[in-house]
């Protein structure tokens, strides 16, 4: 296992961070404290007035962007890359392998629905609440086998949650009000009076869902809980040595981890496609958004957006290739077929060459046209 | 009782298959430690590749000896392109890579052989014999008999061979393997060989029984509880851990799944196997090696 800290990526850095390392280092100590005051508050102010810019564009999209770009593209890539944090927290951050995200998410949207069903006038963010924590609660318990196995054993239980949920949630109709065949459809969404029914409400619920906790993730994992994730991750003998509260840190993974889901689940199933079915959040589902932690960044906040808008975009962008190459409409069970080998071999490929994915790939193209001056003759 | 015996036997008999599956995954776990995810795709592979050399009209023994072709240079070919570059990976790092394996292999045997399903005809009735006093067909106890001796030959293998118990060698400690001069790659080579080998006797039965589909790529997923219980390092193991997960899944399916709606099959295994891990980390044969908290 002690090997494992060399592959295994690190937290994310801030990008600003790298970049003024070496800077800093080729002045000499006296001229790097005259310097650096004066210069960290305009830093400062740029970006915050850089976040400030970001948040502005972000809500205002709904006025830029076609509803297609909304409903098909932002709200899915909006919830699949919060379960990709959710299952970054365990997979990622803490190292327990989950296959049972979407079993999580199932619960969460199951969980909403019955509050917002059940509990007339329950504003609609108590019941993504609601359908948040009763998913840590039942990830909680799924993540029990974790205080005794380790790393890729867990694939069984997480494996058991997956195919006991879509069971249960088939089989026992009180879940979903004695549907057929379980069936649930979304609540009416507005927020303290607000209609959000439109494409745009749904990206304004998504966005308003996803960004504070987004903030709240990142702040998590860089707090105490975060840094005894990774040392449970790295070495969970030493980090118990030292003083980390091992089983503490990892029943929180799973808590946290599977709450997020929970709440990726209820956006998925009613921001997104306005209905579910038990089978709709199947193991498929669960390997889609591992597979977003992997491509993305294991082991960063950044990453699961990059890995959600990759899954997202990929096959969009290979459907219009295939009509641009071929000249007309392409059969989709082959393109799903290429797009599967492709999806397969960029994982082996990112886990390989960069295990820290291509948020970090994007952050180094990103340090290198920052550091990127013309040559001077 | 006569009832329960039915279900009993029917239940060992697709625990038999189960085993089958299984047994590629141990092969692999021994020799070099990883979890192979991708074995189901392995089986679906070569069942596809199987079944299309058929309908070209090839003779069965033929067609045979050209998908173990096709199989041996898969498995060396996965070796080398996503296993060498990944020696010294964590264990986690690898299983995801035969993740990501397992999706290239599904695609590309679907995207070379078509997703229609194919009939697999060996021969064999699978009608039940008569005059015994319970229901067995002959292609199960066909099935058992394959399996049966795919286990003497994997046992031989590994207890007689030069390279078996160089296999065990690397398994045991891949660094003082290396330092008395086995060839690690050449090793990991036949292992995956052997795995490649053991998909296509299971792709054989699994697709005569079901036919030949995508479906096959799934039944690795009912090869983990049987690992699980059975202990991921001992081929006695995974003959134990197939027939009890056959048997119990199809005794819970007939007497307490009938109460509680149906189906429960499809997860009962799993949580039987929870049950192992919680109380017997290592299964009920596997060395001491599960990495315990």
């Amino acid at each position: 296992m002690s090997s494992e800290m060399t592959v295994w990526p690190s937290q994310s850095r801030d990008p600003a961070a790298p970049a003024s390392a070496p800077v800093g280092k080729s002045e000499n100590s006296s001229h790097h404290a005259r310097i650096r005051v004066p210069r960290s508050v305009p830093r400062a102010v740029a970006r915050g007035a850089a976040i400030v810019v970001v948040a502005a564009l972000l809500v205002s999209l709904p006025l830029l962007v076609t509803d297609y770009v909304l409903s098909a593209i932002l709200v899915p890539v909006l919830a699949l890359a919060l379960a990709g944090i959710g299952q970054n927290f365990i997979t990622g951050y803490a190292g327990q392998l989950s296959v049972g995200s979407a079993a999580f998410m199932s619960v969460g949207a199951f969980a909403t629905y019955d509050a917002s069903s059940h509990l007339h006038g329950l504003p609609l963010l108590a019941s993504f609440a609601f359908g948040g924590f009763v998913a840590g609660v039942v990830g909680l318990f799924f993540g029990l086998p974790s205080l005794r196995i380790r790393g890729f054993y867990l694939v069984v239980s997480t494996l058991a949650a997956q195919f006991f949920v879509v069971w249960l949630f088939t089989k026992v109709g009180w879940f979903s009000d004695y549907s057929a065949s379980g069936v649930i459809t979304a609540p009416k969404l507005s927020v303290a009076g607000f209609d959000l029914s439109s494409p745009g409400g749904h990206y304004w619920l998504s966005l308003f869902v996803v960004a504070p906790l987004t903030v709240l993730g990142r702040n998590l994992v860089r707090g105490r809980l975060g840094r005894s994730w990774m040392a449970v991750r790295d070495m969970e003998t030493a980090a118990a040595v030292v003083g980390v509260r091992t089983e503490q840190a990892k029943l929180l993974a799973f808590g946290i981890g599977s709450f997020y889901c929970g709440v990726a689940g209820a956006l998925w199933a009613f921001a997104y496609l306005g209905t579910v079915e038990p089978h709709g959040l199947d193991l498929d589902r669960s390997f889609q958004v591992l597979f977003i932690v992997i491509l993305g960044g294991l082991g960063s906040i950044a990453g699961p957006f990059v890995g959600a808008a990759f899954v997202i975009l990929f096959p969009v962008a290979l459907d219009r290739l295939g009509s641009v190459l071929v000249g007309g409409s392409v059969d989709a069970g082959l393109l799903q077929n290429v797009e599967k080998i492709i999806f397969g071999a960029l994982v082996i490929l990112l886990l390989i060459k960069q295990p820290a994915g291509m948020a970090r790939l994007l952050q180094i193209a990103w340090l290198r046209i920052g550091r990127w001056r013309p040559r001077q003759a | 009782m006569a009832f329960f015996f039915e279900v009993l036997i029917g239940g060992l008999l697709a625990g038999v298959m189960y085993t089958m599956v299984a047994l590629g995954f141990v092969l692999i776990y021994k020799a070099s430690g990883v979890f192979n995810f991708a074995q189901g795709s392995m089986v679906l592979f070569a069942a596809l590749t199987l079944v299309t050399l058929l309908e070209r009209g090839l003779a069965l023994p033929w067609a045979l000896a050209a998908s173990a072709g096709v199989m041996l240079v898969v498995a060396v070919a996965i070796e080398r392109v996503v296993l060498r570059p990944l020696v010294h990976a964590p264990p986690m790092a690898l299983f995801l890579a035969t993740l990501g394996l397992a999706f290239v292999l599904e695609g590309l045997a679907q995207l070379v052989y078509g997703t229609q399903v194919h009939g697999l005809e060996l021969g064999i009735s699978d009608a039940p014999i008569h005059g015994l006093p319970i229901e067995i067909s002959k292609f199960d106890l066909f099935s058992a008999g394959v399996a049966a001796a795919l286990v003497a030959a994997i046992g031989i293998l590994f207890q007689t061979t030069r390279a078996g118990v160089g296999l065990r060698a690397v398994a045991d400690d891949p660094l003082a393997a290396v330092a008395v001069g086995l060839d690690l790659s050449r090793l990991w080579a036949i292992a995956w060989g052997g795995a490649g080998l053991v998909a296509l006797v299971a792709g054989l039965l699994w697709g005569a029984r079901v036919g030949v589909q995508f479906s096959l790529s799934l039944v690795v997923l009912k090869a983990l509880p049987v690992l699980i219980i059975g202990g991921f390092s001992s081929i006695g193991g995974v003959i134990a851990g197939g027939l009890i997960v056959g048997a119990s899944e199809k005794l819970a399916e007939v007497y307490v799944g009938s109460h509680i709606g149906g189906g429960i099959e499809s997860w009962f295994p799993y949580v039987l196997a929870v049950g192992f891990l919680l109380a017997r980390p290592t299964g009920l044969f596997g060395e001491r090696r599960v990495e315990r908290v």
